[in-house]
């Protein structure tokens, strides 16, 4: 059984206040550069520069993280592991690291996302902006910008969707059965 | 799949599966920390039976690179000289519980009999005169990084293809991917059973005509004097790679060697060391691809 949750009009709203939450937080935009989780990260983190050009007037750096080679879990997934592109295109010495990611759920993503920054260098923060919090963390890690909470139960599963890869954007809640 | 033993077992899908993987490997070795965590815990033992400098290297700095304890055995010093035979000597490693075992071995079908025997995965890092996969893998990776494409390209292979392992894989390789492939040497150095498709060329200069890849093999001195032809400095005359022969290949053909090159040969020091030549390249592919190999083995042991 799938539920649609959110719309493409929501997806937007909620990214453009975290747009600005960031320029808040961080009293500008000095230092900072934005890293997507492949994949669904990649394009969250993409529309993100683009918002915050609207509000500044300047570009920040995007860049994009797969976190393959680090996760915890080879040996119980399923399928080919697919390595895609790892892409960092500022030196992260010292910068601000924004890691964007389209649903927090675990925290070993992010656990593994922190690691693989670490072996680029030594950022002077690392913060994390997601678009759907669902909850059941195993790991003590927390977003500093979300776009929705969204409780839900271990047996369902959160989907998001993007134009990017030829749907709708959407955010969709499947339960099995 | 839980073993690498050959390329003529393995589908074209499976090829292209380990070049993609390799290409974010690549990425890995140019940072400062050329390093992930991808295989910490699991631990490697390289067998080599036969001697080997280059191959054993990039096995093992592409087993470190990938976070994993690594064993290493060489013969001369091993209880194989004590007589033990090849399955008790694999079956004792598997008991020190590794995961993965390269071997190469001086008899053809070695590291196939060996995965048929032992859970963990097997990659050949040669056998016999029959198969060099990983070698394969890496000069397919190394052609798509300069041309883009395998399929349609000409591809010589020049040389003693008859016991070059390194050849028998290209062959099955380029030929799965869509390439055409050209051997040329003399004809007591050329296979008789060939894949279809692979055209045989005894004269140097009709072969390498247009071609967009010229694969160059070793000389091997070793079969020096068993009359598979009459002299080196015949041998060079006619098959060896100098810069007017290069000529008659396309503009921007690339020259490849699987090394230790014998310079002056098979191949002279101005072509080796020529624009066109991608040799210290394949080098650096091959820890990226055996990185990726080990990568997807391990990922497909725990599905089985």
């Amino acid at each position: 059984m799938t539920k649609e949750l959110l719309n493409k009009k929501d997806i937007e709203r909620m990214l453009l206040r975290i747009a600005h939450e960031i320029i808040e937080k961080n009293k500008g935009i000095e230092n900072i550069c934005l890293v997507g989780i492949q994949r669904g990260g990649v394009h969250l983190a993409k529309r993100l520069r683009l918002m915050i050009k609207g509000i500044e007037n300047t570009e920040v750096p995007v860049g994009s993280l797969d976190i393959s080679l680090y996760r915890d879990d080879i040996r119980i997934r399923k399928g080919h592991p697919v390595v895609r592109k790892t892409e960092i295109p500022c030196d992260v010495n010292d910068k601000k690291i924004i890691l964007v990611d389209d649903v927090l759920f675990t925290g070993r993503s992010i656990r593994s996302a922190m690691d693989a920054i670490m072996d680029f260098g030594r950022p002077a923060q690392i913060q994390l902006a997601v678009l759907i919090d669902r909850g059941h963390r195993e790991l003590p890690i927390r977003a500093d910008y979300v776009g929705k909470n969204i409780p839900t139960s271990m047996s369902e599963n959160i989907s998001v969707q993007f134009e990017e890869e030829g749907h709708e954007d959407k955010v969709v809640l499947q339960s099995k059965e | 799949m839980k073993d690498l033993v050959g390329i003529k077992e393995i589908e074209k899908s499976d090829i292209e599966r380990i070049l993609n993987t390799a290409s974010s490997f690549k990425d890995v070795l140019k940072r400062d920390i050329k390093k992930v965590p991808a295989l910490r815990g699991k631990t490697v033992v390289n067998l080599f039976f036969e001697p080997s400098t280059r191959t054993k290297t990039s096995f093992e700095l592409a087993e470190k690179r990938m976070s994993m304890d690594v064993l290493n055995f060489s013969v001369p010093t091993s209880s194989v000289v004590k007589g033990e035979s090849l399955l008790d000597t694999v079956r004792t490693i598997e008991a020190y519980g590794v995961d993965f075992i390269v071997i190469r071995h001086s008899s053809s079908g070695a590291p196939h009999f060996i995965a048929r025997n032992v859970n963990a995965s097997v990659i050949s890092g040669g056998d016999g005169i029959n198969e060099h996969p990983t070698q394969a893998l890496l000069d397919a990776f190394s052609i798509i990084e300069k041309k883009g494409r395998l399929e349609g390209l000409k591809i010589a292979i020049v040389g003693d293809i008859l016991h070059s392992r390194v050849a028998k894989s290209n062959i099955y390789c380029l030929a799965k991917l869509g390439a055409k492939v050209r051997l040329i040497g003399p004809p007591t150095l050329i296979p008789m059973d060939l894949p279809e498709g692979v055209t045989v060329f005894h004269d140097m200069d009709e072969g390498i005509k247009d071609t967009d890849v010229i694969m160059m093999l070793r000389i091997q001195m070793e079969r020096q004097g068993k009359g598979f032809f009459p002299s080196t400095g015949e041998y060079s005359m006619l098959y060896g790679l100098n810069i007017n022969r290069l000529g008659l290949a396309k503009k921007d053909a690339i020259v490849m060697h699987p090394g230790p090159m014998n310079r002056g040969i098979e191949i002279s020091s101005e072509v080796a060391d020529c624009q066109q030549s991608v040799i210290l390249e394949q080098v650096t592919n091959g820890i990226a691809v055996r990185m990726a190999v080990m990568y997807l083995l391990s990922g497909m042991q725990e599905n089985e």
